[in-house]
């Protein structure tokens, strides 16, 4: 080993063609600086101590991004709450780290709704959103007092027939669709503000007598990197909130604007990095916040400010760790790196160009690099396109902002979903989700006698 | 595998096939391949080569060798 | 009069058959009655011609591409300025102005002057809001709207009819004369720029362009109009001629005056038959043809540099109609050298 350290550094041989038109590496260095540490914990160590892949999250991250959020919309409006919404992350530590913040929950399915009250939520701090809800799920939403979102006039009627049959007047508030000059339009949630849908919805609600209309909710989109769209949307909800107020001497209690904010994540097709271009905290609360200020509210008449943010309050704490599988040279010439993830457990590498960067460090020669997951199908692509150092099998890498979406949406294909670390502000690492095994995959299955055996010859 | 006789090779990692007007960068180790290939040195020679200067393995030269070699052909800077 | 010496770093040196500014723009700085320039080119690509131009560029320095982000910008401007200790950036690109503006401030801090519209003048003239902007401004704008997908593109003949403009967010414009065309062009324009694809009615006129310069205070401290009297195969001037344009000058300083536009800009109009003008776009930066203004009396580019160093101007009242520029293409001998040290190291 002595004599070896004698000897210079190893790098793998690169050569490239002087292409004009493309990336210069003059300056680019941050792209692929190596990230060996996350907090203050080893990304080496936690590969050894937790298995590649592996996903972390980073508490600090998670806790600063809330208060970051909650005071740039508290410092602007009285009355402010956010609601956690469980789809864009339902691991119960993760859950539960929101609501010691503060937060409510907010659910689309009976699913969702029963992880929040399991998790200890008060049945009317769960917010009740999405299209299909069981007459189980309605009924149990009704008995505990949650705010159930109505998204459709078949919903409004069942549970008018809901209420009169259970002898109680549901908590309830209409998902409201309209244009916020973005596009797309999201017109398949919710009733038409526009044509009117929305207003009809509110006179069947309050002149049926049945049901409580204590709220407006609106959720205008996704990834929006646009805060004057929250704008417009927050003085179409306010607009309603009036007209209730001064057709039917009757106050809402809460305007929700839903979520949508964008992360740091670069979409693909944009030109420059999200980092850069991203909104801040702060634009969305100016824009919701002075839109809801300048309505026409009274002072003691404003409504409760309810934010269902995901993605953004999430997405920067999620790292996942892997390593490199084995490199290859497609036909073509290009280099292509066999990650051991793929598209199966970072179903957001269909719409995002991931940050990636390399845990050990490298001299700053690079080669343009196409990053495949381990999957046995084509679709199976991390980055089309990437610039990174001369990676060799078993290295580790770290893909950046990948805490939204990743561990809801995650599939169980051909192989078992990996541990789910959080990295605790106490100084320790904890696993908040085992590694699936074979066992957990195969529990649900059920063999019939007449398959019990075979014989191969 | 021999390299193109008329091949420019830059101390800076600059490469330039007269022939075709084409230019390449290479890293360091990459130019010190290309330096003992102009050489006449055989792939045996260099390998050799490598695993004196470099503290790497022979698995580990023996493939990188192979991929770099195959770029080498694929960017037509090999006499056929 | 003592010129004093400046070092000012400048992008935009592709002068190629579709130019950028940065050439015109360091001819007029050249010219200065108050500068002694050194130039410090700063480009993108190893074959900018700029870079090879020994007489207008001292020295060189590759950048990062403008999607590598502001930090790598940053790390490299602070490494060049250590190096030549710059008092002033011109950024020419549309592009990288994103970067540029968010960064004026860090850059001041540094030494480094620039002279850029805000990020909302910036925002608020983008093509995609241009039917906002108009309105705000009261200036005529073509009806347009962004599609984010070709599915929309068959509601288009309802909406626009045939022939429309197919817009790409940052550069590119085609006239699409059927839905085919129009959805080759949206193929086109967005796998180079992204989404969305601007749509615009297509506006038959003659077309007549301003570039002109703010203050940042409300007042036009230079402009100077233009018709392109010959035009290339991709539409870009080759030639063109000065011209005494009484409505144009009164749109452009009703603009400066509600936006208070700092900066170089560019206003493309549509005059129409029945002298209506209709606005295409705002660049925002000086054209490739600011050095017809220099050359009818009006020197931009210097003014430019004297507001980014603090100094008070008087606006320019005057320039010479009727001045004609005539672009023309230039081999220069590069030696092999040259290209070596800039696409190895960066710096020439």
């Amino acid at each position: 080993m002595k004599m070896s350290n004698k000897k210079a550094l190893y790098e793998r041989p690169l050569i490239q063609r002087i292409n004009t038109g493309l990336m210069n590496k003059f300056g680019t260095k941050t792209e692929y600086a190596p990230v060996t540490h996350i907090d203050t914990f080893s990304v080496k160590d936690l590969i050894t101590q937790y298995g590649s892949p592996v996903f972390v999250l980073s508490e600090r991250t998670i806790r600063n991004t809330y208060k970051e959020a909650n005071r740039a919309f508290k410092t602007r409006y009285p009355k402010v709450q956010f609601a956690w919404s469980y789809k864009t992350n339902y691991i119960n530590a993760i859950c539960n780290i929101f609501h010691q913040e503060g937060s409510w929950a907010e659910v689309v399915s009976g699913f969702e709704y029963a992880k929040a009250l399991k998790n200890g939520v008060p049945g009317n701090r769960v917010i009740f959103n999405g299209p299909d809800k069981t007459d189980e799920d309605l009924r149990s939403a009704i008995n505990n007092n949650s705010p159930i979102h109505i998204d459709h006039l078949d919903e409004l009627y069942r549970l008018t027939e809901l209420a009169e049959e259970m002898k109680k007047r549901p908590n309830v508030a209409i998902r409201v669709n309209m244009d916020t000059g973005i596009y797309p339009m999201w017109d398949r949630f919710g009733f038409n503000y526009e044509n009117g849908q929305a207003w009809d919805a509110i006179n069947k609600i309050i002149l049926g007598d049945k049901l409580e209309l204590i709220g407006l909710h609106c959720h205008i989109g996704t990834f929006m990197l646009s805060p004057s769209a929250y704008a417009t949307a927050a003085y179409k909800l306010s607009d309603l909130a009036l007209g209730i107020k001064q057709k039917f001497n009757k106050q809402i209690q809460y305007i929700d604007m839903g979520g949508g904010f964008a992360s740091k994540n670069t979409l693909k097709g944009s030109y420059l990095p999200g980092e850069d271009t991203s909104p801040t905290f702060d634009q969305f609360a100016e824009a919701i916040c002075t839109a809801l200020l300048n309505a026409g509210f009274t002072d003691k008449d404003l409504p409760l400010l309810i934010l269902e943010t995901g993605r953004a309050l999430i997405d920067e704490a999620g790292y996942l760790l892997g390593s490199v599988i084995a490199n290859k040279r497609l036909a073509d010439g290009r280099r292509a790196t066999i990650l051991d993830f793929g598209v199966n457990i970072m179903f957001t590498s269909f719409w995002y160009n991931h940050k990636i960067s390399p845990a050990q460090e490298f001299s700053s020669y690079t080669e343009d690099t196409v990053m495949y997951g381990p999957l046995c199908m084509n679709i199976d692509v991390i980055r089309d396109h990437a610039t990174l150092p001369p990676l060799k099998k078993d290295d580790h890498v770290v893909v950046h902002t990948v805490g939204a979406y990743n561990m809801t949406q995650w599939m169980q294909f051909i192989a078992m979903r990996p541990a789910v670390v959080l990295l605790g502000m106490d100084g320790k690492s904890h696993l908040i989700r085992k590694r699936e095994t074979l066992e957990n995959i195969e529990m649900n299955e059920v063999m019939p006698d007449i398959l019990n055996t075979f014989k191969l010859s | 595998m021999n390299l193109l006789k008329n091949l420019a090779l830059s101390d800076t990692g600059f490469v330039f096939n007269p022939a075709t007007g084409d230019s390449f960068s290479v890293n360091p180790i990459g130019l010190d391949i290309l330096k003992l290939l102009k050489n006449g040195k055989s792939e045996n020679e260099i390998r050799k080569s490598l695993l004196d200067a470099y503290q790497t393995d022979k698995e580990t030269v023996e493939k990188d060798l192979y991929d770099f070699f195959k770029m080498l052909e694929q960017l037509k800077l090999t006499e056929q | 009069m003592t010129k004093r010496n400046i070092t000012v770093g400048v992008t935009g040196l592709n002068n190629i058959d579709s130019p950028g500014p940065g050439i015109p723009v360091i001819r007029g700085l050249k010219e200065s009655k108050h500068f002694n320039c050194r130039i410090i080119g700063l480009s993108y690509d190893a074959m900018e011609p700029g870079i090879y131009m020994h007489e207008v560029v001292d020295k060189t320095y590759q950048i990062p591409l403008p999607s590598a982000g502001q930090q790598s910008l940053l790390t490299r401007l602070e490494y060049i300025h250590q190096q030549e200790k710059l008092d002033v950036i011109i950024p020419n690109f549309d592009a990288e102005l994103y970067n540029f503006i968010k960064l004026q401030d860090t850059l001041k801090s540094m030494g480094i002057s620039t002279f850029l519209p805000t990020l909302e003048q910036f925002e608020e003239r983008h093509k995609s809001a241009l039917p906002a902007f108009g309105e705000k401004y009261g200036i005529k704008v073509p009806k347009s709207r962004m599609i984010n997908s070709m599915a929309e593109i068959h509601s288009l003949a309802y909406e626009f009819g045939y022939p429309l403009v197919v817009k790409g967010k940052f550069y590119d414009a085609s006239v699409a004369y059927s839905p085919d065309q129009a959805m080759a062009y949206f193929n086109k324009i967005s796998g180079k720029w992204g989404l969305p694809i601007i749509i615009q009615q297509y506006t038959p006129g003659t077309e007549v362009n301003l570039t002109g310069l703010g203050d940042g205070k409300g007042k036009l401290t230079g402009a100077v109009p233009m018709r392109k009297t010959y035009i290339t195969d991709k539409g870009k001037a080759w030639a063109g001629v000065t011209l005494e344009d009484r409505e144009l000058m009164k749109i452009a300083e009703k603009m400066v005056a509600g936006n208070k536009w700092r900066g170089g800009f560019e206003l493309e109009m549509i005059r129409t038959d029945r002298n209506e003008y209709y606005l295409i776009e705002i660049n925002p930066r000086f054209p490739a043809w600011v050095h017809l203004a220099t050359g009818s009396g009006q020197n931009h580019p210097e003014a430019l540099v004297r507001m980014a160093l603090g100094e008070d101007i008087n606006p320019y009242k005057r320039y010479e109609v009727g001045k004609m520029f005539v672009r023309y293409s230039w081999d220069q001998i590069v030696d092999l050298k040259e290209f070596e040290n800039i696409s190895t190291f960066g710096e020439l």
